[in-house]
């Protein structure tokens, strides 16, 4: 067997084991770390198929930022594990029978239509070919439009993410600038008429003229 | 020899895996959460398959644009669960249903 197959069916069972425990396991922190396991594995096998910048991008993306995030968020909620497996047993039997049905009509289309397509070399895999600069290219030339669109997804993510989870505004102790310019002089101080009592006091206001 | 099904069947065997997960997890939103990056997953690698196969630079552009959306999905998602969680104390789905008709 060629090294290079023994390679791809090393990755490939490592992955569908590793995504049959992130759907299985009653502990989501595991689940978690298991979907780490998977995107590494994906990518290994994205590696074979030479798209290196998209194998070394998901690695940066997933297990770098995605599965992080993931793990942080099941850490924080501490969430009672069993009551979230209420309905496990009974879903079951159904859904491994829709997957299976599923699996099998794809496998047998796949395999009857794509089993004979060999692998071809690149045109242009030489020695100076690098993935990272055509995919680099193409992205800034052909799709530089769609590439814009993509930052605007990114920042409607991240707008989206911190409007979400704030809670709202803190009772600071900072100025409010707008407020301190649309003041009166007359919100803050009241000029109050008062009837002298003491006898001899329009002597005093007269003296201290 | 490897050919380009290995790779489909692979994905497919991923993707259905990813499906099943949504159909028995139900109670659970981090695990559906989970199951739809599988999903995904499943699906990138068939760009790349076709790209690398079809001999054609479209497929992997095309993966790129798919990692941004999910990410940002994942990003939003997570976030909703959070906002969920603070509200409710919980984040089982039975306690979601207040859109319920």
């Amino acid at each position: 067997m060629e090294f290079k197959t023994f390679v791809f069916y090393f990755l490939a069972m490592t992955l569908i084991y590793a995504a049959a425990r992130v759907v299985t396991l009653r502990n989501p922190v595991h689940a978690a770390l298991h979907l780490v396991l998977a995107f590494f594995s994906a990518s290994g096998v994205w590696m074979l198929l030479e798209a290196e910048f998209l194998a070394v991008a998901l690695v940066f993306v997933y297990v770098g930022s995605v599965a992080v995030l993931f793990l942080f968020v099941v850490m924080m909620f501490d969430v009672g594990a069993d009551h979230l497996r209420e309905g496990f047993r009974k879903n079951l039997p159904v859904a491994a029978l829709v997957a299976s049905l599923m699996l099998i009509e794809m496998g047998c289309t796949l395999w009857l239509r794509f089993s004979t397509s060999a692998e071809r070399a690149l045109p242009h895999a030489g020695a100076g070919y690098s993935n990272v600069k055509v995919v680099g290219r193409l992205l800034f030339t052909q799709y530089a439009y769609p590439f814009e669109l993509a930052s605007v997804v990114l920042l409607t993510g991240v707008v989206a993410a911190v409007a979400l989870t704030l809670r709202g505004r803190r009772a600071g102790r900072s100025a409010n600038p707008s407020e301190q310019t649309l003041v009166n002089p007359r919100d803050r101080i009241r000029v109050v008429e008062m009837r002298l009592d003491r006898p001899g006091a329009e002597n005093d206001l007269k003296g201290g003229e | 020899m490897l050919t380009l099904a290995h790779y489909l069947i692979l994905a497919a065997i991923l993707f259905a895996t990813g499906i099943a997960g949504i159909l028995f997890n139900r109670k659970n939103l981090i695990t559906l959460l989970m199951s739809i990056e599988l999903v995904l997953l499943a699906v990138n690698t068939n760009f790349i398959a076709f790209s690398h196969y079809l001999q054609s630079m479209a497929g992997q552009v095309f993966v790129f644009f798919i990692l941004t959306v999910a990410a940002a999905e994942s990003a939003i998602g997570l976030a909703i669960l959070v906002a969920l969680f603070r509200n409710r104390k919980s984040i089982h789905v039975d306690d979601i249903s207040t859109l319920k008709g």
